[in-house]
């Protein structure tokens, strides 16, 4: 399978990476390079084969229903390019 | 003033030293900021240096040295990959997108690094966000390898992703530095800059504050400057974590203990599929010497096959990039970093994310986001795990039938120019420098590289052994063995 321009435009879209033509003329080429090395896995036989979910075989983790963390507002909005009284500020979402 | 031999001295003799009050912790520490300082211009290993927190660090060391309550690392000076939370210091992963962010928590393998009493020196330079295998792709420009050919003042890559742990152990920059490996970002580096990593079993570490690539894959590890003191440094990292689901409850071995061991009797494989065309005959031959090494040590040597090698990858090009768009997406502008004004909360992301990944972060993110769309899972996704789970079970029935650890070359080549012009143009010649690593990522197992001579050129290669799951023990008793015989590589001071 290959990809057109017009492909990695919308993927750009889906991954929220604004990409001009040049930039995604360029990526097209890059990324069907990417795409034909990674043809040759259809020639593997995965027939009855289950896909991985875990590499190691582990049981999932329980921990009791409490509270072990938490009331760090402050440190949670530490880093934040924009922020106001412990909220992070975006651009007007809602009219 | 400083005394500059005592940066050459490996881990476990500073401990000696440090142990008999020959030296102090801050002395030690004191020697590695001056070297730092007198090369990092010139090799660019270091992001960010933490002078006053390193003499804080040292301080305390020797106090607890006084009193006689010395942890497992007290006093050694480390550096930390910047994929590492550090708190109150630069984590960035070598991106943009990170710009200013300075977490307010301390990743669990550096927590455990401090509380065994290690200093650290700063934070060391990579691949941005762990993605690539040259030292080329981070924002703060290539780190420069300290080995060059014979004869040439061409500037070398490192490799990567780990290129300014690998340089930095290697430039005596510190004394061992913690890494991480989710296609060969440990092994590829030691290996083009004779030092010693070791990616050890999936779960073994704990990845809670570590800036995740592909989650699956991803394996925290040390590198140093031989064998001994990789263990040294993985006991210390390595612990079972509450807070990482995948972190395994084992207890951790005293992995120093098996360094010396005897490899009499162990079965050592030899996989024909890594013998590829095109591989350098140099490499062929450092292989066969390892073989020799290795049966003179008392090892049965035997011919294995495991037949899905060639496919791991262009599995891990499925894989990798898929987990990575989904870990990525949190880099929006909003919460950390940089943020780029856009007219709306869409083009805000955007334009953020436009400017503040990489080339080749946004090729992987754009491989990742296109493998996972509606239409291309099961082609794709769903094959590659498929056919994840079949390499996987290459290794389960090598180790089934009395294998105790398997033999490879660890690149493919020595390490190659800054600015390569193919590399550049094919984004899969790159990607090809992990053809003998990417395997144990995809199988979960435990790797280690292990200097075992230089080429033609004068450059360092190295050799990897692949071990069964929780089974680093062997990994540290086998590479002593093709350390012992192939002797230590330091590089020509130019810097």
């Amino acid at each position: 399978m290959s990809v057109d321009i017009e492909t990695v435009k919308r993927v750009a879209k889906l991954a929220r990476i604004a990409v001009d033509d040049e930039e995604a003329a360029r990526m097209t080429g890059e990324l069907n390079a990417i795409l034909g090395f990674v043809e040759q896995l259809g020639g593997v036989d995965v027939a009855d084969v289950e896909p991985m979910t875990s590499v190691i075989p582990t049981a999932i983790k329980m921990r009791q229903d409490e509270v072990t963390d938490g009331s760090k507002a402050e440190d949670v909005v530490a880093n934040a390019p924009a922020g106001d009284d412990n909220f992070f500020v975006v651009p007007k979402v809602v009219e | 003033m400083t005394d500059p031999s005592l940066t050459q001295l490996t881990i476990a003799q500073a401990r000696e030293k440090l142990a008999a009050r020959e030296v102090s912790a801050l002395e030690l520490t004191e020697a590695y900021l001056a070297a730092i300082e007198a090369a990092n211009e010139a090799l660019n290993a270091y992001i960010v240096v933490t002078p006053d927190k390193a003499r804080e660090m040292a301080r305390a060391s020797d106090a607890r040295i006084a009193k006689g309550e010395a942890g497992a690392l007290e006093g050694i000076p480390l550096g930390v990959k910047d994929l590492f939370a550090t708190e109150g210091v630069h984590t960035q992963a070598a991106s943009h997108i990170l710009d200013g962010f300075e977490p307010r928590y301390e990743s669990t393998v550096t927590a455990n690094l401090w509380a065994d009493g290690a200093v650290m020196l700063g934070k060391l330079n990579m691949d941005e966000f762990a993605m690539g295998s040259s030292n080329e792709t981070s924002y703060y420009g290539p780190v420069v390898n300290p080995w060059r050919a014979e004869g040439d003042n061409k500037a070398l890559v490192p490799g990567g992703s780990s290129g300014g742990s690998a340089a930095a152990v290697a430039a005596w920059l510190c004394a061992g530095a913690t890494a991480t490996d989710t296609g060969g970002s440990i092994r590829q580096p030691a290996a083009f800059t004779a030092t010693v990593g070791i990616k050890p079993t999936y779960g073994r570490c704990s990845r809670w504050g570590i800036v995740a690539f592909a989650s699956s894959l991803d394996q925290a590890g040390p590198i140093a400057r031989d064998v001994r003191d990789a263990a040294i440094l993985l006991k210390s990292m390595a612990s079972v974590d509450p807070r990482d689901t995948t972190s395994v409850d084992r207890p951790v071995p005293d992995y120093e203990a098996a360094v010396g061991q005897s490899v009499k009797g162990l079965k050592i494989g030899i996989p024909k599929e890594y013998r590829i065309d095109g591989m350098p005959d140099e490499i062929e031959a450092l292989w066969q010497k390892g073989v020799e090494w290795m049966r003179e040590a008392g090892a049965e040597i035997v011919d294995i096959s495991l037949p899905h090698t060639k496919y791991a990858l262009p599995a891990y090009y499925i894989v990798a990039p898929a987990e990575a768009s989904s870990n990525l997406a949190r880099y929006d502008g909003v919460r950390y970093g940089l943020r780029v004004p856009g007219g709306d909360v869409t083009q805000m992301y955007e334009k953020t994310r436009a400017e503040g990944f990489g080339r080749e972060v946004k090729r992987r993110v754009m491989i990742g986001t296109y493998v996972l769309s509606a239409g291309y899972y099961d082609a794709y996704y769903l094959r590659a795990q498929k056919v994840r789970t079949l390499i996987k079970r290459d290794f389960e029935e090598a180790f089934a039938a009395g294998v105790d650890a398997i033999l490879t070359p660890a690149t493919p080549s020595a390490a190659f120019g800054i600015a390569e012009q193919d590399m550049d143009a094919d984004p899969v010649k790159m990607y090809l420098n992990d053809i003998f690593t990417v395997t144990v990522n995809m199988a979960g197992l435990p790797g280690i590289a292990v200097p075992a001579g230089l080429d033609g050129k004068g450059l360092p290669l190295g050799l990897q052994l692949i071990g069964r799951p929780f089974d680093e023990e062997t990994l540290f008793r086998t590479g002593h063995v093709i350390e012992q015989a192939a002797g230590r590589f330091a590089p020509k001071r130019w810097w």
